[in-house]
């Protein structure tokens, strides 16, 4: 019976985190149009609000182009990498309270790992490809991957540190007073700029850079792979956004007061995640890209050394 | 043979074929890519032993941060002409030997060692109640806190040795 | 339940190949994941010991082992690059001056 349970947790999981996954690149383009004074979709259906499915079929259908002297193996593998390090995250991200499919006391330590296995998509699909282009985006991506993992891994350490624990629904727990955002603001903005870093977004999409490498590590994928790819990036995107919502906004736990306790958990979650995701799009059409020796001087000279302010402050405030 | 067995089993003939890859593949990239895979086996492995701790970090550093590190500087010496020069040096019948007799001898050995375990006070039970995460943590910084700090010094050593060596000569 | 010795024979077995691929490989940076490797059997019968005598001290251990790696493989590198800007090659056998 726990396994029927466990099942029907994993599908019903992985089935609305697809369909979120879908929704949020509609949501990124009519968010970006109505920033820059245009409608964003239209065409299919009322208000677009068919067009992703559109965009996967058109996708699903396209002919699946492999460049003559790739390594067919690697170039095979990447994408899925990518989309299993992705999914895979959301194994220990409480949805609301006691929905969680593995709750293990290193959930932290877990999505870090994953994201770092992630890492592997890209670069391997930079190699594989043999173009210029895509190595060269995969060359800048293992860099800046690196470089940034330890900023984002020292951001959330303070949070480790005032929860007491590494499980993500204890760390939910632990914000019942209060969520951490107004201690560890520090923290949240050092995890907020890495995590862009290390979903590729702008303004540190370096590894895609559109007018340098004309698309970087997915230059050479065509069809549903780089269909996964898409996906990929966006499940990261929610991944990091949902550990934000959960590190630094509270989670599930809403304003207890009022006619709001009654609201269930999932909608403040969800509203969470969201407004971090909204926040990304605003920063992709604002913002201009990076060059890259800013970036890791950045990510070195600035990032690294503010989480490491942030946990000693942090220690500190623990021990009085 | 029981289920643990069976899984170990899975891990051992695994693990020590994806080995094997690691070490004869020609092109360099293909060698990392099973010793990321083999990384993934060795983690599972720890989770087998209750050390969840060591599977994550296994996982973070060495498939994260050490195994990109290694991928970053074949790709960056783009040895393609690699694939077409042999793989082993003119003396590898003496490295095979040397490394059988070196596994026989070891496994002779090995057969004759008898363990006799005094168990200590970290039983799976204490382990499983208190967190595996904490149980590290208090250990690391309290009976170990000097090895604990000299490696940090060693990390120092490496960060500067590793900018020495790269740094550009000023002209 | 599986016994202790079956998990120093694989750790046993995987530190081998390291050896094997310590000796017979040309290419440096495989020279170098074969050391990994080894690091890595040793880490698998620490973790054993640690689980079956029912001590943390070998997790600590492990734990020790990796950032030491961690360390190595980065002096190990650096020092590979810096050769191959003199002398481009990082075959084995073709390093044998001395003097640059």
């Amino acid at each position: 019976m726990d396994t029927a349970i466990l099942i029907f947790k994993i599908v019903m999981v992985v089935s609305v985190v697809l369909l979120h996954v879908a929704y949020v690149v509609y949501f990124e383009r009519k968010v970006i149009g109505h920033m820059q004074a245009r409608l964003g979709p239209m065409r299919v259906g009322w208000h677009g609000l068919l067009q992703p499915i559109a965009d996967f079929i058109k996708l699903f259908f396209k002919e699946d182009i492999i460049p003559f002297s790739a390594d067919k193996p690697i170039f095979f593998i990447a994408p899925v990498i990518g989309v299993i390090a992705a999914l895979g995250s959301f194994a220990v991200i409480p949805l609301w309270d006691g929905f969680i499919i593995a709750d293990i006391n290193i959930g932290i330590l877990f999505i870090l790992a994953l994201s770092s296995v992630g890492a592997y998509s890209i670069i391997l699909a930079g190699w594989a490809s043999n173009s210029k282009y895509s190595f060269l985006g995969g060359l800048r991506s293992s860099a800046q991957v690196i470089s940034y993992e330890i900023a984002m891994g020292l951001s959330i350490v303070g949070v480790i540190m005032q929860s007491g624990s590494a499980s993500l629904s204890d760390i939910v727990n632990a914000q019942a007073d209060g969520p951490f955002i107004f201690t560890q603001f520090i923290g949240f903005f050092v995890f907020l700029m890495s995590a862009l870093a290390e979903t590729n977004r702008v303004p540190f999409d370096m590894p895609e850079a559109e007018t340098e490498l004309v698309a970087g590590y997915a230059t050479e994928y065509s069809g549903m792979r780089f269909g996964l790819f898409f996906m990929a990036e966006y499940a990261g995107m929610f991944v990091m956004s949902s550990l934000a919502a959960i590190c630094f906004f509270g989670g599930w736990r809403g304003p207890d007061f009022w006619i709001f306790s009654h609201v269930p958990g999932i909608f403040w979650f969800l509203l969470k995640v969201y407004a971090v995701i909204f926040f990304y799009f605003w920063i992709r059409a604002t913002l201009p890209r990076y060059r890259y020796d800013q970036l890791m001087s950045l990510g070195w000279k600035l990032f690294i050394p503010l989480a490491l302010a942030n946990i000693v402050i942090t220690a500190l405030w623990k021990l009085l | 043979m029981t289920l643990p067995q069976l899984f170990f089993a899975y891990f051992a003939v695994s693990i020590t074929g994806l080995s094997l890859l690691v070490v004869t593949r020609k092109n360099p990239v293909h060698g990392v890519l099973w010793m990321l895979v083999l990384f993934v086996h060795i983690a599972m492995l720890y989770l087998f032993l209750n050390a969840e701790f060591l599977a994550a970090i296994q996982i973070i550093i060495y498939a994260g941060a050490i195994l990109v590190l290694f991928l970053f500087v074949v790709m960056l010496l783009n040895l393609r002409v690699e694939e077409t020069e042999r793989r082993f040096q003119w003396s590898w019948p003496v490295g095979l030997v040397a490394a059988g007799g070196y596994a026989v001898s070891l496994i002779f050995i090995l057969v004759k060692i008898t363990v006799f375990p005094q168990p200590g006070h970290y039983t799976i039970e204490k382990m499983q109640t208190e967190g595996n995460l904490m149980i590290i943590g208090k250990v690391l910084y309290t009976k170990y806190l000097l090895p604990f700090e000299i490696t940090s010094l060693i990390l120092l050593v490496a960060i500067i040795g590793a900018v020495v060596l790269t740094k550009k000569k000023q002209e | 339940m599986v016994p202790l010795s079956w998990y120093i024979m694989l750790s046993a077995v995987v530190f081998s190949i390291g050896v094997l691929g310590f000796l017979m490989r040309r290419n440096l940076i495989m020279v170098f994941l074969s050391i990994e490797l080894m690091l890595n059997s040793i880490n698998i019968s620490l973790a054993a010991f640690s689980h079956y005598l029912q001590s943390i001290t070998g997790q600590i251990m492990v734990f020790l082992v990796i950032t030491v790696a961690a360390a190595e493989a980065a002096i190990g590198l650096a020092i590979l690059m810096a050769f191959y800007k003199n002398n481009p090659t990082i075959k084995a056998d073709e390093i044998n001056l001395l003097k640059g």
